[in-house]
Parts: structure tokens; sequence; C-alpha cells
């Protein structure tokens, strides 16, 4: 052992109160293959996410590769050196691009020439045996090849130091057993490299130089894997591991021991014949055969993806079958039969209990809708508590509790009618050893005592050698079925494991592709690397990101659905919905009088393009009743002797009741009508007169300036243009970078040279290039639908435009900064702009009507300037000349919430 | 049967402890009634008020200053005085909707019978206040100019007496409208969203596979959210109508409330079907608001909740009979602001219940297929 390459002293990490590492001091040993193992949330990954520095460091000592990691410019000399492949198969990969050009995305944040990238892909991909595939889309590899592909991508860059976070969870023996192989190639070609991964497989922890054992956030042992096993006695790891458990965490813990099965003469509970589901043209399932006898326990043991959780949905009758049949206890399954379904317990893989319900409410819950009787309800949920342990935290909500409890009350719920079968996917995944015993004790009871029938899912070998019979399944088919040892002879292997890959060789043989047995050490393309690793922008790296999200959102129909043809369908909503213009007001006449005089003041009416005459009313009360019906807006009541007074000139009272409803409609009817009664007035005057007499002395000359016909549209088309560019292009821009905290990739950005502004420019790039083909869409529109031109300069809406998408994208990118969900992106831009674009931009109100709060919130959001620019240009006929202050006022904002988005965003993990 | 009404009803609890156990989601619909009516009630105001107003006066008469002094709050804030040369400028800028410019010996000519003109400059882009204020403000000159002539305020120039009375909001206040119609919008957005979100959630942790292999139906599943959910916004819309909107807000509520809510339990129905169809459109949370979203924006806007309906284009309007938001409102204008009883508004419960039903079949054969189809 020589030196160390990461060295921790006293390092404590706290997520809230819960302590991830609790004063932990490890010196990892340079240039050997070090594990870390331990079951789930025993701290691992945050050791590690420490150690390649993408989580923020909290109190004690780290020195990694010869330096302090909390110091920056350590920390960035080392990206160059690390790297990090994060938990989770294929977490780091981009799901919609292929296998070439998720590499080469890698490649360009390494700022690596063309020609480089090239050569180390060819090279990577031969060595990996992913050569045959560089096209397909990284989304459809198993999890095998996606793990080969995240391990590509991390040795992109030639590092000293290779972090794996559990790469090989859930990946089939013999894909995990090529993946340790390509290590050790990789390692020969480079043997100074030095590895660290944290594995909760204890069968390939065999295989490493050096192991560090954990155990609630503390290291519980160190040293190679033959010591590990001499200082406690054990044959096995997974037994020197539970050896060297603390006391307490031992408490309880006694070996699973499995009475042998005696079969019962009954028909088999559960039978498969030719089984096969298709999705599309992928056969998840292809001719699945098998029998499981009453009371049997028996095991499906294979990768993720490998069809496991297919076939269990088709016998639960989740799932129709494409072909084939599924018995349960001879029937042919059905699935709307309620009966069967009270025969059968279900347990899916994730956890899917009600988080939000106590443990004892989920069981209740359970227990009604299995119908058990009122009578024994009660009973029967105690006796689960008390069965499966959970008495005490029978108030608590599971989400508060540990996996190995949560999994415990899974099996509860799924139990409490007493059902003859149970089907369990993965039931002990990321479950401790000793919990996961104490799970296997409550089976193997179930089955021998209560005669239930057990069909279990795991990809935990030592798992599978204590269930009856086994069947390993691969790639939709069943390759084997028989006793644990039974197979084990066949193959005439010396462990399960072998006997599968065994297996799995074979069945590759007849497959179509011989994995990377073929490849040769890798490590040999000289490196080139540019002399941009310490430049604080480098346009390269920017456009690998902005490259990226343009390929994934060209693949997303429906986000880019929403981008393009969002802007269209809202503008023709908005540009038709929101009208200021009152026309065609239905109204109708009680006129009590029949003159010539009211039929003459009557024509001035139905004479208005702005009134529509509905059937004449017989009396007061009509008018009313059709008032309050809605069905019409104006009642205009003439009461007799109207005629002779008006002759008389007498001044007569004409009543008119408007439907104020609707306020703003009726305020304008009331204009309307005094407008009426004056050029009724003055057609009056003339008649009786001869000639047109003023009685007013003085004449107003009214100028609607801008619009002459006064129609909303004009108006509502450049304020919805201004409304489309902030809502749109942000809540894109939001989700853009917040997806990838979701879905993990974020880690790329944290573990690799690349700087906050490359980052965020490169996401908000693609946004702005979309933002701009809707705003000549919209133009389109408005000149084609609307028939509303420019009237003034084209140029200073074209830029004012370009600067104002600039900042609404950077608004959306600011409000990544502070969600972390896409729905909370999403819906946090939204209600942010919508106030301040709606109600104080000048859409409904005019700034200069605005007082004090409302028009500073109204000035300090883009959209206000913007609806200057936007209604200066399309419909005053501005320029420059005057508008430039508010192309001004944008450009401050766009490099404000830039600069922001750039301070807030934290390179690394908190 | 039984059966049936018993898993409704025990899963429709189980949806409602959910609900309560999620204090962001409780919060969003006490917002949402609450704070959201008021804001934008009392904010979006669409009769005039505060319009600026500046003016060129080139008389400097004290007819001129009479009429100045007449422009007063709170329709108008108090009219500047500019230079004619600045005229274009404060237009183009918009920092006035309303410049009026008196030509020089305008009292003078008024004197003289020579029937001089003032010039009123309008911001025609300022569609809320142009069109109304420019007759406040011709009927404010017009009154002085005669009073100014007669020196009598009660002098009128038309032979007949006009009476218009405004029924159902006499003195024409927009937060009338605006706080009810925004309930009904807000009505809309939460029974999308609730229920479509608690269906995606459900299938997003799994709950919903686990459902399914006990003896339950799909319908069960999802009149068990419609219940649930709908109770919630029913309770939450009576509750915002009763003490913000009669409270706060002092608007008077005309019409019949019981019939209101059995309107509005007819409605949710639909809209909650709604929420469940889109949701089972998408997989995932972000892809469903994004399909939510423009729909939202076209069922509350295009509904005669913002616009009334007759300034909508006829082909839209026939289109948009297919929503039951259009409905809706029509209803709930119809009772909560005219006092209507059943007799009139019997039609649009009827398409309600239909939409309702139609939403319900589809979505139920939607349910099965994606549950049948997702890997």
């Amino acid at each position: 052992m020589t030196s160390s390459v990461v060295s921790l002293s006293g390092v404590t990490h706290r997520y809230g109160e819960i302590a991830a590492l609790e004063n932990v001091s490890l010196d990892v040993p340079a240039g050997c293959m070090a594990g870390l193992i331990g079951p789930d949330g025993v701290g691992k990954s945050t050791l590690l996410a420490l150690s390649a520095g993408v989580r923020r460091f909290q109190t004690g000592d780290l020195q990694v590769l010869g330096g302090d990691i909390r110091s920056p410019h350590h920390r960035k000399a080392c990206t160059h050196r690390i790297a990090y492949m994060p938990q989770g198969l294929g977490r780091n990969l981009y799901p919609t691009l292929t296998v070439a050009e998720n590499l080469d995305f890698f490649g360009r944040l390494f700022a690596q020439p063309a020609a480089e990238r090239r050569a180390r892909i060819a090279d990577l991909l031969q060595a990996t045996g992913l050569d045959p595939f560089p096209d397909r889309p990284a989304g459809k590899l198993s999890g095998g090849m996606k793990q080969k592909l995240s391990l590509c991508s991390a040795l992109i860059h030639d590092p000293d130091l290779l972090i794996l976070d559990e790469p090989t969870t859930g990946v089939d023996p013999l894909s995990r057993q090529q993946f340790w192989d390509l290590i050790d190639r990789i390692r020969e070609g480079r043997p100074d490299m030095s590895v660290i991964v944290a594995t909760a497989y204890m069968e390939e922890a065999e295989r490493f130089d050096w192991l560090a054992a954990m155990s609630d956030g503390q290291v519980i042992a160190t040293g190679s894997p033959a010591e590990l096993r001499e200082r406690t006695g054990q044959e096995t790891l997974d037994g020197a591991f539970i050896a060297m458990l603390p006391e307490a965490a031992r408490a309880g813990h006694e070996e699973v021991r499995v009475p042998p099965f005696a079969p019962t003469s009954d028909g088999p509970a559960v039978e498969a014949k030719a089984l096969t589901r298709k999705f599309g043209d992928f056969t998840a399932v292809d001719n699945v055969d098998f029998k499981i006898a009453k009371g049997e326990i028996f095991g499906f043991l294979g990768s993720n993806g490998c069809g496991k959780t297919t076939t269990m949905k088709m016998l639960t009758g989740l799932l129709p079958a494409s072909s084939g049949e599924a018995l349960l206890f001879g029937e042919p399954l059905d699935a709307g039969d309620m009966a069967t379904r009270q025969r059968v317990g279900y347990m899916s893989q994730s956890f899917s209990l009600y988080s939000e319900l106590t443990v004892r409410q989920n069981l209740d819950l359970h227990a009604d809708l299995y119908r058990l009787p009122k009578e024994t309800r009660a009973g029967r949920v105690a006796e689960m508590l008390e069965t499966f342990e959970l008495v005490e935290e029978a108030d608590e909500r599971p989400e508060s509790l540990p996996l190995g409890l949560r999994q415990r009350l899974q099996l509860a719920v799924a139990v409490i009618h007493s059902p003859e079968v149970l089907i369990l996917d993965e039931p002990t995944s990321g479950v401790d050893p000793v919990a996961r015993d104490a799970f296997w004790r409550l089976l193997v009871g179930l089955s021998r005592e209560q005669g239930v029938t057990i069909f279990v899912s795991t990809h935990f070998m030592n798992e599978a050698e204590r269930c009856d019979r086994i069947s390993l399944m691969h790639a939709g088919r069943v390759l084997a079925i028989g006793k644990p040892d039974e197979i084990v002879a066949a193959k005439g292997a010396t462990s399960l494991n072998d006997a599968f890959i065994s297996y799995l060789r074979e069945a590759d043989a007849d497959g179509d592709a011989p994995l990377g047995e073929t490849a040769q050490p890798v490590g040999a393309v000289p490196a080139h690397r540019a002399d941009s690793r310490d430049r604080l922008f480098d346009p390269a790296r920017m456009w690998a990101f902005a490259r990226r999200e343009t390929t994934e959102i060209l693949r997303d129909p429906l986000r880019l659905a929403f981008a393009l043809l969002g802007p269209v369908i809202l503008m023709l909503t908005f540009g038709y919905g929101i009208s200021f213009d009152v026309e065609d007001l239905p109204y109708a006449v009680a006129d009590q009088d029949q003159t010539a005089e009211s039929r003459e003041l009557l024509r001035a009416f139905s004479g208005s393009r702005f009134f529509e005459e509905q059937s004449p009313a017989a009396d007061t009360e009509d008018l009313d009743a059709r008032l309050r019906a809605g069905e019409i807006a104006i009642a205009i009541e003439i009461p007799s002797g109207f005629g002779r007074a008006l002759l008389k000139g007498e001044t007569p009272e004409v009543r008119v009741a408007l439907d104020a409803a609707m306020p703003f409609r009726a305020e304008t009817a009331r204009g309307y009508l005094q407008g009426l009664a004056l050029s009724y007035m003055e057609s009056q005057v003339e008649q009786t007169y001869g000639e047109v007499v003023d009685t007013s002395g003085a004449g107003i000359e009214t100028r609607y300036r801008y619009n002459q016909s006064f129609q909303s549209v004009n108006a509502m088309v450049p304020s919805v243009i201004m409304m489309m560019l902030v809502l749109i292009p942000s809540m894109m821009a939001a989700m853009g970078v917040v997806r990838e905290k979701e879905t993990g990739a974020i880690a790329n950005f944290r573990s690799t040279p690349v700087t906050r502004g490359e980052f965020l420019l490169g996401k908000q790039l693609p946004y702005v290039v979309i933002a701009l083909i809707s705003f000549v869409t919209l133009l389109a529109m408005s000149y084609l639908v609307f028939d509303v031109p420019i009237k003034g300069s084209v140029a200073a809406l074209f830029l004012g435009t370009f600067i104002y998408i600039l900042a609404t994208t950077g608004f959306g990118v600011l409000v990544s900064t502070f969600t972390k969900t896409q729905v909370a992106a999403t819906f946090a831009t939204a209600v942010i702009a919508i106030i301040p674009a709606v109600n104080f931009s000048g859409l409904l109100v005019p700034v200069s009507s605005l007082s004090g709060g409302a028009r500073l919130f109204g000035l300090g959001f883009p959209a206000a300037w913007y609806q200057q620019i936007s209604i200066g240009t399309f419909t005053k006929g501005l320029g420059f000349a005057e508008l430039w202050v508010n192309h001004v006022a944008l450009a401050v904002f766009a490099v404000l919430f830039v600069a922001a988005s750039i301070l807030l965003l934290k390179k690394q993990e908190a | 049967m039984t059966r049936w009404l018993f898993n409704i009803w025990l899963l429709g609890v189980k949806e409602l402890r959910s609900l309560l156990a999620d204090p962001i989601l409780l919060l969003l619909v006490a917002y949402m009634f609450s704070v959201a009516i008021y804001a934008v009630a009392t904010g979006a105001r669409t009769e005039v008020r505060n319009a600026a107003v500046a003016y060129v006066d080139l008389d400097q008469s004290g007819l001129t200053g009479r009429i100045v002094e007449a422009i007063l709050p709170p329709e108008f804030e108090a009219p500047q005085g500019i230079d004619l040369s600045e005229l274009e400028q404060v237009m183009d800028s918009g920092d006035f909707v309303f410049v009026l410019s008196f030509p020089p010996r305008f009292e003078a000519d008024v004197i003289d019978g020579n029937y001089p003109s003032v010039q009123l400059n309008v911001d025609a882009t300022a569609m809320t206040q142009a069109g109304n204020g420019a007759i406040y403000l011709q009927e404010i000159i017009t009154a002085e100019v005669t009073r100014f002539i007669t020196g009598d305020d009660t002098a009128s120039s038309l032979p007949i007496d006009l009476v218009v009375t405004a029924h159902f909001n006499p003195n024409l206040q927009s937060i009338w409208f605006t706080s009810v119609m925004q309930i009904i919008n807000n009505v809309t957005i939460l029974a999308v969203l609730l229920t479509g979100a608690a269906l995606i959630r459900e299938r997003e942790h799994g709950t919903i596979e686990h459902l399914l292999v006990m003896p339950v139906n799909a319908s069960e599943i999802m009149l068990a959210k419609i219940w649930a959910n709908g109770l919630v916004i029913v309770i939450g819309a009576v509750l915002s109508l009763w003490l913000v909107v009669q409270g706060v807000l002092q608007v008077p509520v005309a019409g019949s409330i019981p019939l209101f809510v059995a309107g509005t339990v007819l409605y949710l129905v639909a809209v909650t079907g709604l929420g469940i169809l889109l949701a089972t459109f998408t997989t995932s949370m972000p892809q469903f608001g994004l399909l939510v979203i423009p729909v939202l924006v076209i069922m509350n806007l295009l509904s005669g909740s913002t616009t009334p309906m007759e300034s909508i284009p006829v082909w839209l309007q026939t289109i948009m009979q297919a929503s039951p938001s259009t409905h809706f409102v029509a209803f709930a204008q119809a009772i909560l602001y005219r006092g209507a009883g059943l007799e009139t508004v019997w039609t649009d419960m009827v398409v309600m219940a239909s939409l309702s039903a139609f939403f319900f079949a589809v979505s139920l054969l939607r349910f099965r297929q994606t549950m049948a189809t997702s890997q």
C-alpha cells in the first residue's frame, strides 16, 4: 500500500437532522481498486460525492489527489483528473441521445478537438463492445450496456481517479462480470489510475483490493476481503459484514432456515403457458412457461428489464398478455374477476403504499377494500402489526420509516386478506442484510406454516438459493428452471452466480452481439488537452450544452409542440377572447306609445351597428324577465303619451334598463346611448328648423390616435405577443435546467470543468432560438389572421424582441436556480410572470394609470417595457428615436437575470 | 352496488386524507379562493380610474381653467399642463392616455358664437380607458361650456329625458363582475389540476397498480377522486363566495346559493372528469403541466367570464359550446347577478350533466387503455 488517493479525517455530513457521515476518518489507498461496502443509506454515496467535489463540504478535513478539496482552485483542477459516475442505471446519460451523441457531448465538455473526440469514442466503444450500436438511444440500452456507456463517458478524459457509485446494482451477473473485467483491462492500460467503488453486492466486493465496510454513517472495518473474512471467521463477506456490525444493529439476527418443501397432490397454484408480452416491436416477455406448486417458494432471478416485472404484472392481471395464457388455481386469469383478486396478494417493486397515510391507516384501508368482515377487521390489523413488528410505528407515516420496515409494511398489506398466492416483485432490493434476513424469515413462515404459494423475484443470489425452485430469466426468456442446487450441478459450476453466468453466455452466443470480449487495453489515445482548462468561459463547452439541449427538445414532441404550437393556440384564444369591442348588443323595446314619434326614436337604435334588435316586448314585466334571463342587454320602454309630450316640447321620459352584470359592457353601452340621444336630437332639430343648429357653445374634435377604427385587436395582438414571449420561453427555460436536477444529469455539470456561465448560457441559447421562431410565427399570424401590420420601425421591433427574449429566458433560468422540480418551476414561473405581465404591463390598465406600488411592480419586470416597444412599433408607428429607453431597460434586465442566476447556481450540491 | 358505493366512499376518504396531508396543495387551494380572488378583483378594474390627462392651453382663459378643474378623480388624475411641442412625445411614450388641446381665443370664440373646437387626443391603444374615458371627457367639456354660456347648471339640451338605469350592478363596479368570475375560473383550474395531479401522483408512486390488483375497479377509483376533490373545491368556492366576495369585497349576490351549489356540483363532475382524461394522455407531472396550461387558458378566457360571448366570433362561440365552462359561466351569471331561477338555467344544467357523462365515459375508456399499455 503506497500513498492515499482520498484521505478523510473527522468528516461529518448532515442532511438536516440526519447524519449521513459521523466523524469518519479513512485513508483510501491509491493505485488500486478500493471498495465501500454496506447496504443503502449508510453514507457510501455521500462519501463518494464529497470526494468527487460535487457535494459541498461541511466539517472535517478531506484531501483528494494530494490537495484540499475545499479549495475551489484545487477542485477546478481536479475536475480534469476525477471521473464520477453517480448512482442509478445510466443516471448521468441522456436517454434520447444516441450512444455516440452521449459520448460526443462528454468529449465536448472537456473541450476535446473533433479528431481527438472521434478517436476516443471509437476506442471506448470498441473496448466496451458497444461499437455495433453507436446510433441506439441510450434510453433503449439494457442495464448492463447503460452502465458500460456511463463508464465510457466517465473515461473520456483519462481520469486519474475513477469514482463509481454502485455501478452494477440491478445489472445481470454476466454484464456485471464483464463490467469488472472491463475495469481491470482499463487499469492494465493505466496502472496509476485509482478506482473507488461503492457496492451493495458482497460477492463482487471479493475481487477488490481493499475494502471499507460502512454501517450507519461510520466505517466499521477496513482491509482486504481475505483479511475481513479471516478477522470474523466467516466464509462469506456477507457473513463477515453481519458479524462486524455493532451489537445493536445485529440484534435479533439469526440465519434463515428453510424447512424442506413437501408438495401436495393438488394442481399448480400458478401456471404460465407460452406467456408473451410485446410493447410495440419490443418483446418484453417471450414465450415463458412455468408451473408453481401450492405452498412453494418460487424465485425469479434476473437483471433489471429482463421481463420479471412484466411477467408478474401479467399474472396479477395488471397487464393483458399479448399471447399465451396465465392460469391461477387452474383457471384462466380474468382481470375483471374480483373473486380471484381476493386470493392473490401483490407487492410491487417500488414502495407503493400511501405515504400520506399512517401505517395503521394503510392497513385499515386495505382491510376494508379486501372486504374483511367487520368483526374480525380490527383483530386482523392488530395481528398484522404484531406479526410484522410494526406496533411501535403504527401511527407513523411510512415515509419516516427505514426501508426495511417499509418493506415489512408492504408485505403486511399484501397478506392482510390471507391470500393463497403472494406475488412479490424484488421485495428486498436496497434493504440491508439484517432486515433482508428478517423479511425472509417471514416469507418462510408464510409458506411453510400457512401454505401460501410465494412467487418472488430478486437479483440477490443468496436469496435465490433459499427458494424451492428458481427460474433464471434474461431478455424476456426463461433460461433455466429447477432447484438451485440442480441448476448449479447442471452447469458443473461452483455457485449459482457462475451457473447463471454460463447460462447467460450460452444465451448470448445465440444472440447477435458478443459483449466486449475482443477488447484490448484502453487508454491509448494521446491526450491533446486543450489549454481551456483555466479559462473562465469557453464557448465550446457552452456550445456542448446548447447542442445537446436542442437535440433533446427536437426529440421530445410534447415539449416541442408546447413551445411552437402553444403560442399559436394562445394567440388565437387571446386575440379573439379578450376583446373590449362592444357591438351587436341585443335589445328589446316595449313601445307603449306606438306613434310616429316613438318609431322615429327607435329608428335611431335599429340603424346603429352597436345594437341588435330582438322581438318587441309586450310590457315591463316581459322586458324584465328577458333581461334576467340574459336574452337582452338593453331594455327600452317608451311610455304612452310620449309622442304627444314630445310635440308639446315637454321633454318626455324614455326609460332604458341596462344589464350591468358585465360592467364594462354596460358602461360602454351607456356611452353609446348618450351618443344616440344626441344624434337623435340633432335630427329632430334639423327636421323642425330645416338646418343644423348647434345648441352647445363649442365642438369637440376627438381623435382616436394610433387605432382609428378603435378595435381591440390592434391593441391586443401586440400585447399578446408581449405575453407569449414572457410566459412560454421562461417556462421552457426554467424546465430545461430543473429537468437536469430531476433526472440527475446535473451531476455532469458538477463533476466536469464546465463553468456556471457556460452551463446556463448553453441551456438558455436553444430557448432563445425557439422563442425567436415563435415570434416570427406570431408576427405572421398578426398579418395573416388578425390583419394587424407593423406601422413603425421593423428594426426596433426585432431588436427589442431579441433583447426581451434574452431577458425572459434569463428570468426562466433564474427561477430554475431556486426550484427543485419541473412542476414547481413551471408553476413558479407562471405565477410570478403572469401578474406583472397581465395586470401591470399596460395590457389591461395603462401603466400611466397605475399608482405607487403597482407601477413600480410593473416597471420592475421586463413585460411593461416591451409592451411599449410592441405597441409602439405595431400600432403607434414609432421607431428607435422614441423607444430606445425601453431597449436599454430590457438589456439591463437581461444582464441582471443572467448574472443573478450565475451567482445563485451552486457548482456543488448542498 | 353497495360494495361499489362503499369502495368509492373508502377511496374518497383516502383521497381526502392525502390532500389534508399535503400542506402545499391546501395552501394553493386556500390562496386560489382568497388572495387570488381579492387581488384580481381589486387589481384588474375595467372602469375608468386614475386615467392620466394632459392639456395644452393656448387660450389661458377662465373657461379653459374651469374645464380643466372639472376633470376630477377618481376617474381622472389631476390634468397636467404641457407645451404644444410636447404633445406628440407624451402620447408616443404612453405617459398620458388623453391630451386636450384648447385653441387660442377659445373662450372669446365661444362668447362670439364662433363655435370653436377643443381637440381631444385619445391613445386608442389603451382599450379599457380610451372609449369610456373619451365619452366622460366629452360630457365634462359640453357641460362646462353649456354652463358657461347659460350660467345655469340645469339646462338640458335634449328634447327627451333618457333615464338610463343599470340593473344588477347599479354603480357599474367591475369588482362585482371580476370577483365572482374569478371564483369560477379558479374552480376550473383547481378541478382539473387537483384530480389530474392526484391520478398522476398515484401512477408515479405505483399505488394505482396496487389498487388495481385489489378487488377495486377503475370506475371506483375515478369516482372517488371526483367526489373527494370536488368536495374540497365546492367548499372552497362557497366559502370564498361567502367570505371574500360577500364579506370582504361587499358584493351582493342576487340569486339562490343552493341552486348555484347544485350547478357547481354538476360542473365539477365535468371538469374533474376532464382532469382525469387529460392525465391519461400524459405520464408525468411536467407533461401534464404543459398539456393543461393551454386547455385551462382557453376554457377560462373564451367562456364569457372575461369577454362577453357576443364579442367572440360566431364560429368560435359554436366551438366553445363544447366546453363545460361556457355553460357554467352563463349559469352562474344568471343566478348570481340576475337572480334567475331554475326555469332560466335548466338548459345549461342539462348540458353540463351530459358533458359530465361524456367526459367520464371517455376517461374511463382511456384509463383502462393506458393502464394496459404502460410498461
